[in-house]
């Protein structure tokens, strides 16, 4: 087959030493950077980013950093979700349900080994599920027109709209701000600068790195003022630190289940690992759950939604590497990190540079087992770092996310604008607007308007050219029914 | 209450940008859609959904007050200070202070946001600057002399 031969040259990538560290050294970042409370996924690829820019690493190895930073904090956050009560990341708000309950029955070791062996499972699965069918996707993909893009994109936003947080409208108006910011600067399509106040600092626009590292980790340091005055127990006795084979058994099917769904849900632009592990925890609970137990330390609700979430982070890479629409807000900033390399993420990917998106899957294997070794054997290690007071952990975020915008430009501008930024977005969080989509619409903003205006121009301004092939009436279809179904769903819950 | 205000605020935003982008006007012109009318769609759909929230607003978010109100404004203004003496007086020493600014702020002692300070300052500019390549401000004041 020909998707094996490639993987087999992926894996000659993979294991170059470099790349070996390197998905070394994002397992380890990624899981600290998970287990922390307050710094998630978006954060440590958002602050590495610029990082393994200016240290001038290859394109495959920057982006095999940054994914197994990821997959490291779908690791990481269950630690903290299981000896603190508190998620270390969004993905991990499930495991807490059942997590810290076990924990507190002393069989903390049960759970976090167990949760490994899932999430372990559930990235295999992504990745497997990754290497088989994005190959599809893409060559379907090369068919698609400006026309068809622009309607993905629509739909990818009706994505988010429809199923994160509880006002849509808050959702919709968050992407919305996302693709005006992305306007400021030249305008490729005529070479007129927008927005820019003839500051030479706006000319190629706001910088990617500035609008994630200051809506993201400086509004995230603020809420960790806030909440830093509750008090919380790190669990100390861990118990049995390795499940038997009855604990395996037990989870088995809940946890591949859990591990398909999530990975489809991952592939939906936009709707990511929080949203995976919520749904399959449910499901769980409605299929095996005939005693009641979900809730009071249930073995079977700590591994279904680690293996959701993992499995989605994987399943987001699909549209990534395809479509160039992220599957997450994590995936949106690895879509900027491949443009300051001046790769279009698109169906061309997987034609053009083999070697960067089959390293990128080989590597993934790779760094999951990395990941299983660490996060059983040497769990205790990366509990220990809980203790870290706040005093020391935040000037030390603050430290490494300004390092993060400077290493962009170098400017004052940017560090100030990123504060700027930063205080907007606490804002906008304090008032229940998610930060997810203002990222996914940066992100899309400028493919959303060129691939418009192209399309407009094919058409000689008509717009009926947006509903003219089967693809886009059935993305359109897609995005109402997106919009719908939790709306109507919602309804009948009230009634 | 505080949506409300947002909405406000963010319709008259809406208006100046709208503003803004009537004046951008394309010298020469290859397509029908120019590059003014996206951002006055975009704007138009984000002025209908502020005054959506105007119309119905939710309940009030728990705004920090008091105390911890102040906190929040000294740790906005430690970052802002942070942000503009960066290149000024370099990293390592805007970051020693920055740390134990915002060290103190999250209930640090003196001793220990001294000592995290300088760790933070000179170890972090070494890790960035010497053993990755990333290049770092020693400082503008001080590189005169």
């Amino acid at each position: 087959m020909d998707s094996l031969d490639h993987l087999a040259q992926g894996f000659v990538v993979a294991a170059k030493p470099i790349n070996l560290l390197v998905a070394f050294l994002g397992s380890f970042i990624g899981t600290v950077v998970g287990l922390l409370p307050g710094l998630g996924p978006i954060n440590g690829v958002a602050i590495l980013l610029p990082i393994a820019f200016a240290m001038k690493l290859p394109p495959e190895t920057a982006l095999i950093l940054l994914a197994s930073v990821y997959i490291g904090c779908e690791y990481g956050g269950r630690i903290s979700s299981i000896l603190l009560n508190i998620p270390g990341d969004a993905g991990a708000l499930m495991t807490a349900l059942d997590g810290y309950p076990m924990a507190k029955k002393g069989l903390a070791g049960v759970a976090l080994s167990i949760s490994a062996w899932s999430s372990f499972v559930g990235s295999i699965v992504a990745t497997i599920g990754l290497a088989l069918f994005a190959p599809i996707l893409a060559r379907w993909a090369l068919a698609f027109g400006p026309a068809e893009y622009f309607v993905l994109m629509v739909f990818a936003i009706c994505c988010l709209a429809g199923m994160v947080g509880e006002r849509p409208v808050k959702t919709f108006l968050s992407a919305l701000i996302g693709l005006i910011l992305a306007t400021v600067g030249i305008d490729s399509g005529s070479g007129v600068y927008r927005f820019t106040f003839d500051d030479v600092h706006l000319s190629d626009g706001i910088q990617f790195i500035v609008v994630v590292i200051g809506l993201f980790s400086v509004s995230e340091m603020l809420v960790m003022l806030e909440q830093s005055h509750a008090g919380q127990v790190v669990i100390r006795n861990t118990g049995r630190a390795m499940f038997n084979m009855k604990e395996m058994a037990e989870t088995w099917w809940g946890t591949v289940r859990s591990s398909v769904i999530g990975f489809v849900i991952g592939v939906l632009p936009g709707a990511g690992a929080t949203i995976a592990s919520a749904i399959t925890y449910m499901i769980e609970k409605n299929l095996t759950d005939t005693k009641g137990t979900f809730g009071t330390g249930d073995v079977r609700g700590v591994a279904a939604p680690e293996a959701a979430n993992n499995a989605a982070a994987g399943g987001a890479f699909v549209p990534m590497l395809t479509l160039g629409v992220p599957g997450s807000g994590t995936t949106a900033v690895m879509i900027g990190a491949l443009t300051l390399y001046n790769i279009t993420p698109g169906p061309m990917l997987f034609e053009q540079q083999p070697d960067l998106v089959w390293g990128l899957i080989a590597s993934m294997f790779i760094g999951n087992v990395m990941l299983l070794v660490m996060n059983i054997p040497m769990v205790g290690l990366f509990a220990r770092l809980l203790y870290v007071p706040n005093w020391i952990l935040v000037p030390a975020i603050a430290a490494v996310s300004f390092v993060g915008v400077y290493a962009v430009h170098a400017t004052t501008f940017d560090l100030v604008l990123m504060v700027a930024l930063g205080i907007f977005g606490w804002g906008l969080r304090k008032l229940g607007f998610p930060m997810a989509p203002l990222i996914l619409g940066f992100v899309l903003g400028d493919m959303m308007e060129q691939n418009l205006r192209r399309a407009l121009s094919i058409s000689d301004g008509h717009p009926a050219i947006l509903f003219q092939s089967t693809v886009s009436l059935i993305l359109w279809a897609l995005a109402a029914l997106v919009l719908l179904v939790p709306f109507l769903l919602r309804r009948r819950k009230k009634s | 209450m505080s949506d409300r205000i947002f909405a406000g605020l963010w319709l008259a935003f809406c208006a100046a940008v709208a503003a803004i982008a009537w004046k951008i006007e394309a010298p020469f012109s290859y397509e029908p859609i120019g590059p003014r009318a996206y951002p006055i769609l975009v704007t138009g759909m984000m002025a209908a959904s502020a005054a959506w929230l105007l119309v119905k607003p939710d309940p009030e978010p728990d705004w920090p007050r008091g105390t911890l109100a102040r906190r929040c404004a000294v740790l906005f203004g430690a970052f802002l200070g942070y942000a503009v003496l960066f290149e000024t007086l370099g990293f390592p020493v805007s970051t020693a202070l920055a740390t134990m600014f915002i060290g103190r702020i999250f209930g640090g002692g003196w001793k220990g946001v001294t000592v995290a300070g300088a760790v933070l300052g000179t170890g972090l500019w070494f890790f960035f600057d010497k053993l990755l390549d990333v290049t770092l401000p020693l400082g503008r004041l001080w590189a005169g002399a």
